[in-house]
């Protein structure tokens, strides 16, 4: 079942056009991955699709529903939770308080947040360790920890996540994936943006290719992992 | 002995007026933490207060022949929500539009709504200094060591803003609306990815410093028995000052803040001379924000790039 439908999406900065046009699906339990270079328009894509800014034209469907049209917070309310890129974890927030603002459209249920954050704890045990310490103390790796478990907070069906190793370790970056994974096997479906193409293609089910506001290229990620042109632009080989 | 007696009642009195500073720099505080903004508009909803109060108190007057005693608590509830809804209403019509206008179009606006929140007090009001109807400040007090008094109504003062403020505090920090509301001082596009309805957080800052910020007119009137429309400006820029002092944009900054501008602005009167005492106080501002330009509290945490 089509759980993330993308039509034809045009996004502008004032004149300057990110979006050119943009097809994408995302079939409910996948790991989808799009990769492109910098300046491509990837984090714009995510940006588009949350609601942190609204596209000039094109449609967004959320199980069959029109979401374009929504406040970035009804998006939320409605299932997508996003990890945006560069860690924007509140500083001056402890760890918990981080993770309880994940959980904000949850509002009264405690139960349910308590919950919730336990399954991040078991996911990220260096997270409750350091869950009364305030947010802006953590390291790199600890932040993307607390950024990806704050959008599991809401229990998302769908989750974004833009550059989740970016600037990480290479153990790191191995057991960000491994974590990515296992999020996907808990039931989540994962939207993934990556500059590191091996390792999400190795990860996703299907993957897009993009360049300039447009989708390139599409398909399997074994099969684009294997694409010449994908192998010469994306994973550096000759 | 006498030095020491004068030096206690000199804090009870810095105190004091320190507390109304410290109500008023919450308003500036929160609302340039959600928005960035130096809402100059919040001295004049201050002195609204307490027109409010004045207006109010006549009232009571008029319809049950006292306005003493209990009678106060009906009113000051009225007034909260009149100057809360007030704010609101100039966020909503005067902020908002220019939210994504750049850094100087909206303190412009807040010029402008301070300008009309003043211009209408004094045409409904009129020019001249006002005085609450007699009976209404509380008499009498306590003596203390010696010769240092504390009276009813500082008392009073005292009691009211640290509830208040004790209150406000609780709620920044350990509700969910109150967290929300730090959240959005830190990033408002982060905010709104966790499903904060920013708009309504910042709607909520707007409804609980200008709220404040009324008390504290009506109050400042009771303690000083006169005010005229220049209240808001004169008061409100100390106020302003006490924010920065503390560290604009955080919350027990300005409650410190505007209790140490009151201390110092009473030692400086009590001990120099009242005419001395401005220079002394903002002379110690300066040096203070010399070595710490983001105030005493202001980014404890430094914000990552
Ligand atoms: N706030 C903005 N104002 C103007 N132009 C922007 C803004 N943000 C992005 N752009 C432009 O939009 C295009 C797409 O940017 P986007 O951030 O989506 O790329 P990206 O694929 O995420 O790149 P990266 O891999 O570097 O993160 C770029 O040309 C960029 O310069
Ligand atoms: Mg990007």
């Amino acid at each position: 079942m089509t759980l993330l439908k993308i039509e034809n999406l045009h996004t502008y900065y004032g004149h300057i056009q990110a979006l050119k046009g943009i097809h994408l699906e995302v079939e409910e339990g996948e790991i989808v991955t799009l990769i492109g270079a910098n300046g491509a328009g990837k984090t714009t894509t995510l940006r588009t699709i949350s609601g942190l800014i609204r596209p000039r034209d094109g449609q967004i469907l959320l199980d069959g529903q029109q979401i374009h049209t929504l406040p970035a917070h009804r998006i939320v309310e409605a299932g997508i939770a996003h990890a945006p890129e560069g860690r924007q974890i509140f500083s001056t927030l402890t760890v918990t308080e981080n993770l309880n603002m994940g959980a904000y459209t949850l509002a009264a249920d405690k139960a349910a947040i308590e919950e919730n954050r336990q399954r991040v704890f078991d996911l990220f045990p260096r997270l409750e360790e350091r869950k009364n310490q305030l947010g802006g103390t953590l390291s790199g790796g600890e932040q993307q920890m607390l950024t990806i478990g704050r959008a599991l907070m809401a229990r998302p069906k769908l989750v974004l996540l833009d550059e989740p190793s970016l600037g990480l370790a290479p153990m790191l970056v191995k057991a960000i994936f491994d974590t990515i994974q296992e999020i996907n096997a808990r039931g989540v479906t994962v939207l993934l943006v990556e500059q590191n193409a091996r390792a999400a293609l190795k990860v996703a089910h299907r993957g897009y290719v993009l360049e300039t506001g447009r989708v390139v290229l599409s398909g399997a990620a074994n099969e684009l992992l294997r694409d010449e042109r994908v192998r010469k632009a994306y994973l550096g080989e000759q | 002995m006498q030095f020491i007696q004068q030096l206690i009642q000199q804090l009870i009195n810095g105190i004091t007026i320190g507390a109304f500073y410290s109500l008023v720099a919450l308003g500036y505080t929160m609302v340039y933490g959600v928005l960035k903004l130096i809402n100059f508009a919040h001295g004049d909803m201050f002195m609204w207060g307490a027109y409010l109060g004045l207006t109010g108190f006549n009232v009571a007057l008029a319809m049950v022949g006292q306005a003493g005693g209990w009678s106060i608590l009906p009113i000051v509830i009225i007034l909260m929500l009149t100057v809360a809804l007030v704010g609101v209403l100039v966020e909503r019509i005067a902020y908002r539009p220019l939210r994504s206008a750049g850094r100087l179009a909206p303190v412009i606006s807040a010029l402008g709504v301070a300008f009309i929140l003043q211009s209408l007090a004094r045409n409904v009001y009129g020019a001249s200094y006002k005085t609450y109807p007699t009976g209404i400040t509380p008499t009498g007090g306590l003596s203390l060591a010696g010769s240092a008094r504390v009276s009813t109504m500082q008392i009073i003062v005292l009691i009211t803003s640290f509830l208040l403020m004790g209150a406000l505090y609780l709620f920044v920090q350990r509700t969910r609306i109150g967290t929300a509301m730090r959240a959005v001082s830190l990033d408002h596009d982060t905010s709104r990815l966790m499903g904060i309805d920013v708009n309504r957080i910042i709607a909520i800052v707007f409804l609980i410093g200008p709220g404040l910020g009324g008390v504290a007119g009506m109050i400042v009137a009771l303690y000083y028995g006169s005010f005229d429309f220049t209240l808001g400006w004169s008061y409100g820029l100390k106020a302003f000052i006490a924010a920065i002092l503390g560290g604009i944009g955080n919350i027990p900054g300005a409650m410190l803040g505007g209790m140490l501008l009151g201390i110092i602005e009473t030692l400086g009167a009590g001990y120099l001379s009242p005419q001395w005492k401005d220079v002394i106080a903002y002379a110690i501002l300066i040096i203070i924000l010399i070595f710490r330009p983001t105030g005493l509290l202001g980014e404890r945490v430094a914000e990552k790039v």
